[in-house]
């Protein structure tokens, strides 16, 4: 066929499907247990895996002996993987691996492994920078303009020290697989966001075939950026089950170690100098910020991305330190460095805008200028929106409540920004004779609602109901879609799911074209029918079309090339939200209560409002979490997290998370740019605009995240919080 | 978890029978809501588990002629609905549903909460209950912003007993069984702060059963818990206070105060219950009240919030109590 087919979306209004607000197709399944995560499997034979960590920050191990261990009835397997002379660099740290026939056997074999160690000095906290001795490396300063001059020539300048720590991804489904290696094949069934790519991390390490590595997952629980690769217990369980004659062997973390080693999200603590002129002009920012990802230091490079979004900003002066901290390697948190970044640049701009006594919201849209100029309108409009949804001018009030008692009331806001266009993605389409329709990709369904998706998207391409459409994913046997990471998914799945669909009903019009005596290009699949444009009764049913096959199928791929996404128009990147915050801060206490998250956020094309509502809502909640509750406590005479669990690494409840109102930016305008991530960006801007609200009530700043009764009470009093 | 012998009798007689005479031998096993988890994490590591929700006699709530009895094994999600909790005793019906989470109000027993071992996170991963290394103890120098402010050394830990602040103020005693007979015990005297890493923070014996809790009649007594949480959802307090209160004509008779989370014991707040008797209960008597409580605070590195908090807690309680809240 000589044309290129047509992949455009429908527009607007011509979409039966695309657009509307669609349940999940497994919410049903999740909700009633029906549906088996991985972690629920237990196939026949299984053994499981368990380990031993290190309980020192930095230690050598001296020796190891396994003997009793492997002596212990029960016991398949045992595998060193830190052997004497290993360092050891942070508590947690793999020591060894087995397997046993029971999980209680597994796990007394663990305590009868014996280590001695050579303990070695540790360093774990990095927030007081005078304190980390050598372990600071500064990465150089970076200077656009004159600051020294803006500073001079300022009306106000503003100084402040912010701060966000190391928090964890704390799945709610652990890491972790049940792995079965028989010879040269491997059953693997992981909870991952790759389900694709994970393949190779097994096939490389054991030795086999990628292609004999059998990837499963219909569900998971969680992953946030977590979850790429095997892992050390992917892998040394994959070993264990072929020391074991290929018996499946299941490991998943559990809390403690889920919290200690498998994830977090690195820490930025700055100093900040703004200079603004009366009008509310923004002129400078200054910072030196410095952070921890582990023992690899981490976290920023450079003081990237400062001053969040206004980086147009004419004078700049960035100093970034990474701080090595004996402790576990930070992983990609949702929105990799957004949410450190936007909490400190715009609580430094909210200090600003209140010594100059403006309100943010015209401090925010004054500078919005400073923004990249393709997001400045939809800045512009998202902050009228969601004042709207706030009723911020009416409910803002400058800094401190003079309202009576104890209960103070206050607002703030913040903004973010994301790429997210659409991975490399390919997908296979395949109608039968009977008219059932498959669509399949290595993809994986994160809870995000992949799965709806892509149904939906077939669904309306092919003008049939989405009972109609099988969607095959969570195996990597399917063509391959990619890792769900940076909020690429929905792009990428969309458009070669949109492009497979597309090329496969191109080929049953020209099935069918001639026994209607026109060309395939006068058809079209609408409401169940094959039919010519322009002139519905003729034609037939979708079945009927399909009866003419014969014995054969029709199967036809479809791919997401990132490089000509653009102008295919499917997908594209780069995103703006909005994040407002009305709480309640009891000054007699410290406690702070959210009223009301207010979040606007434009993704493009938004396939399913009901679902891209339900993830922002879920962001919504992260940013509750992180701004009032979540930290990872470590404590510096132990090397060790105090708070590997549930009860002190503090997490939000359905009491504590308010009202949260959610306004999808769903325009014409937004709608041309095609489909766009959304997982992190709006996962970005919460904390900043509790914080910033809490300042607003209050009357002072409370310079570090979360702002627990402790933090609040003491900022109150003047000291440092 | 240790390998464990399982018992589960039916009768007092039999379960004390199973008891040993030292600790760390055998453990009693009622909601099981700590005591798993400290086996799972091998804080304890019994030989043998005795199971007491198969005796009866250890069950229920009634009224008696002093007052009203509550079985060790009666669950919060009983104490919750016991209309005359709800309506004689307030104090305690708030301490009970100050425990957000329904699964741990349908398993956790009033007995547990009192017999429950301290959340202190030193403790709780591995430092033994005065959370010592190399004979020193890591409170001080270190995270102590969940510690005490009140009685500190050796022990900083607090005690963790959502009902304990409560049922002290309102005056109750809890029985203690052994295979030698029984004894009453002030709940105020159950509680130890202990010195030494060998010995326990309550006054239990290891071959003891706490099988009841006996509270006097609260008529006419005013009686409130305000308890400061960090969080809506399930949460430690960062401090409780209980109060009640017997009023003589318009002022205080009897006034009993007693705060939570504050200290190894719970902690009776003289000082604030001096500043009450013979008073009316005015703002500003309650003020002076809230600020007394306090007396002889010395908060830890990281804690001084914690004061506040107290004096915060004992306000409020107060004016529930008394009406004004």
């Amino acid at each position: 066929m000589a044309n290129t087919p047509d992949y455009h979306w429908p527009p607007m209004d011509k979409r039966r499907v695309m657009g509307k607000r669609i349940s999940r197709l497994d919410g049903i399944a999740k909700s009633t247990g029906a549906a088996k995560y991985n972690s629920d499997l237990k196939p026949d034979g299984m053994l499981y895996g368990a380990l031993l960590s290190s309980p020192y920050a930095h230690a050598k191990v001296k020796s190891v002996d396994t003997s009793a261990a492997e002596k212990l009835p029960g016991v398949t397997a045992v595998r060193v993987v830190a052997p004497a002379g290993t360092e050891l660099q942070w508590a947690g740290a793999e020591i060894a691996y087995l397997a046993a026939r029971t999980e209680e056997i597994a796990n007394d074999a663990v305590r009868l492994i014996k280590v001695d160690y050579e303990v070695l000095p540790h360093l774990v906290n990095e927030e007081d920078l005078s304190k980390v001795g050598n372990r600071a490396r500064p990465s150089g300063e970076q200077v656009t303009g004159d600051t020294e001059k803006a500073f001079q020539e300022a009306d106000a300048i503003v100084e402040g020290n912010y701060g966000i720590p190391v928090i964890t991804h704390c799945c709610l489904e652990p890491h972790g697989q049940t792995i079965a290696i028989n010879g040269d094949k491997a059953e693997y069934w992981p909870s991952t966001q790759n389900v694709y790519g994970i393949a190779g991390d097994i096939g490389r390490a054991l030795s086999i075939p990628v292609a004999n590595v059998h990837v499963h997952m219909d569900y998971m629980g969680g992953g946030f950026g977590s979850k790429f690769p095997a892992d050390a217990w992917g892998i040394q369980s994959a070993q264990l089950s072929k020391e074991s004659g290929g018996k499946p062997v299941k490991l998943f973390l559990d809390r403690a170690t889920e919290l200690t080693i498998a994830g977090n999200r690195p820490s930025v603590f700055s100093k900040v100098k703004v200079a603004g002129k009366k009008d509310g002009t923004l002129t400078a920012w200054q910072s030196e910020t410095w952070s921890t990802g582990g023992v690899g230091g981490g976290g920023l490079t450079a003081g990237q991305l400062f001053p969040y979004v206004f980086l147009g900003v004419p004078n700049r002066r960035l100093n970034h330190t990474a701080v090595s901290t004996n402790t576990a390697a930070s992983r990609a948190w949702r929105a990799p460095n957004h949410p450190q970044v936007c909490y400190i640049t715009c609580s430094a701009l909210e200090d600003l805008a209140a010594k100059l006594n403006m309100d943010p919201l015209d401090f925010f849209v004054k500078n919005i200028g400073y923004a990249p100029e393709a997001r400045r309108e939809i800045y512009k409009y998202q902050f009228q929106k969601a004042a709207e949804l706030m009723d911020w001018k009416k409910n803002w009030h400058p800094r401190g409540d003079s309202a009576q008692g104890p209960v103070k009331r206050g607002l703030g806001l913040a903004l973010s920004t994301w790429g997210g266009a659409g991975h490399a993605s390919t997908c296979k389409t395949t109608i039968h004779p009977d008219a059932s329709v498959e669509v399949e990709l290595a993809t994986q369904d994160l809870g995000t609602g992949t799965r709806t998706m892509v149904a939906m998207i077939a669904a309306e391409t092919f003008g049939l109901p989405l009972s109609a459409i099988k969607v095959k994913l969570g195996d990597n046997s399917y063509p391959n879609s990619g890792g769900s990471g940076g909020s690429t998914t929905i792009g990428g799945v969309t458009s070669s799911t949109r492009k497979a669909a597309v090329n496969a009903l191109q080929k049953l019009f020209e099935t069918v074209a001639a026994s209607l005596s026109v060309t395939p290009d006068d058809l079209e699949a609408v409401d169940g029918r094959i039919s010519v444009k322009g002139n519905p009764e003729k034609g037939m049913s979708f079945q009927m079309a399909c009866q003419k096959l014969g014995v054969n199928s029709i199967s036809e791929m479809g791919a997401n090339v990132p490089q000509q996404a653009p102008q295919e128009g499917l997908n594209t990147g780069g995103v703006a939200g909005v994040q407002m915050a009305d709480v309640s801060v009891d000054i007699e206490t410290g406690i702070v209560r959210m009223n009301r998250l207010v979040a606007v956020q434009d993704c493009g094309l938004v396939v399913n409002p009901k679902t891209a509502e339900s993830q922002v809502f879920g962001a919504c909640i992260m940013s509750v979490c992180g701004a009032l509750m979540e930290e990872r406590i470590m404590d510096q005479q132990i090397g060790r997290v105090l708070n590997p669990d549930m009860e002190f690494y503090k997490l939000a409840g359905i009491g504590d998370i308010g009202e949260i109102l959610v306004h999808m930016d769903i325009r014409e305008e937004n709608d041309k740019r095609g489909v766009i991530g959304l997982g992190e960006p709006c996962a970005i801007g919460g904390i900043a605009a509790i914080g910033n609200a809490v300042a607003n009530a209050i009357g002072v700043r409370v310079q570090r995240v979360p702002l627990t009764p402790m933090r609040v009470l003491s900022a109150l009093e003047g000291r440092t919080a | 978890m240790q390998n464990f012998e399982y018992a589960s009798p039916t009768t007092l007689h039999d379960a004390l029978a199973l008891l040993a005479s030292k600790w760390g031998e055998t453990d009693v096993l009622a909601g099981g809501t700590d005591e798993i988890s400290l086996m799972k994490d091998f804080l304890h590591t019994p030989k043998r588990v005795v199971n007491i929700k198969g005796v009866k006699e250890l069950g229920g709530i009634g009224r008696t002629a002093q007052g009203l009895r509550i079985g060790a094994t009666a669950t919060f999600d009983e104490l919750a609905s016991n209309a005359s909790i709800h309506s004689e005793y307030p104090s305690l019906h708030s301490a009970v549903m100050g425990v957000t989470s329904p699964q741990i109000r349908n398993m956790g027993t009033a007995g547990g909460d009192l017999c429950q071992r301290p959340r202190c996170w030193y403790f709780r991963r591995g430092f033994g209950l005065l959370g010592m290394q190399d004979g020193k103890s890591l409170v001080p120098n270190g995270d102590n912003r969940y510690h005490s402010i009140f009685g500190n050394g050796p022990a900083y830990f607090v005690n963790p007993s959502s009902l304990a602040p409560a049922l002290i103020a309102l005056g109750a005693k809890v029985k203690l069984v052994s295979p030698s007979g029984q004894r009453v015990v002030p709940l105020e005297k159950f509680f130890v702060s202990p010195q030494s890493e060998s010995t326990r923070e309550t006054a239990l014996l290891p071959n003891e059963i706490l099988t009841e809790i006996e509270v006097p009649a609260a008529r006419g007594i005013k009686n409130a818990t305000y308890e400061v949480r960090h969080k809506e959802a399930l949460d430690w307090p960062l401090v409780t206070a209980s109060v009640a209160l017997q009023m003589s004509g318009s002022t205080v008779g009897q006034a009993h105060v007693v705060l939570g989370h504050v200290a190894p014991t719970p902690w009776v707040a003289t000082e604030a219950q001096s500043a009450l008797v013979g008073k009316a209960l005015s703002p500003d008597v309650i003020e002076q009240a809230a600020k007394a409580a306090v007396a002889g605070a010395q908060p830890l590195s990281g804690n001084s919030y914690k004061v506040k908090l107290a004096i915060v807690a004992v306000k409020r309680a107060l004016l529930e109590a008394s009406g004004r809240a």
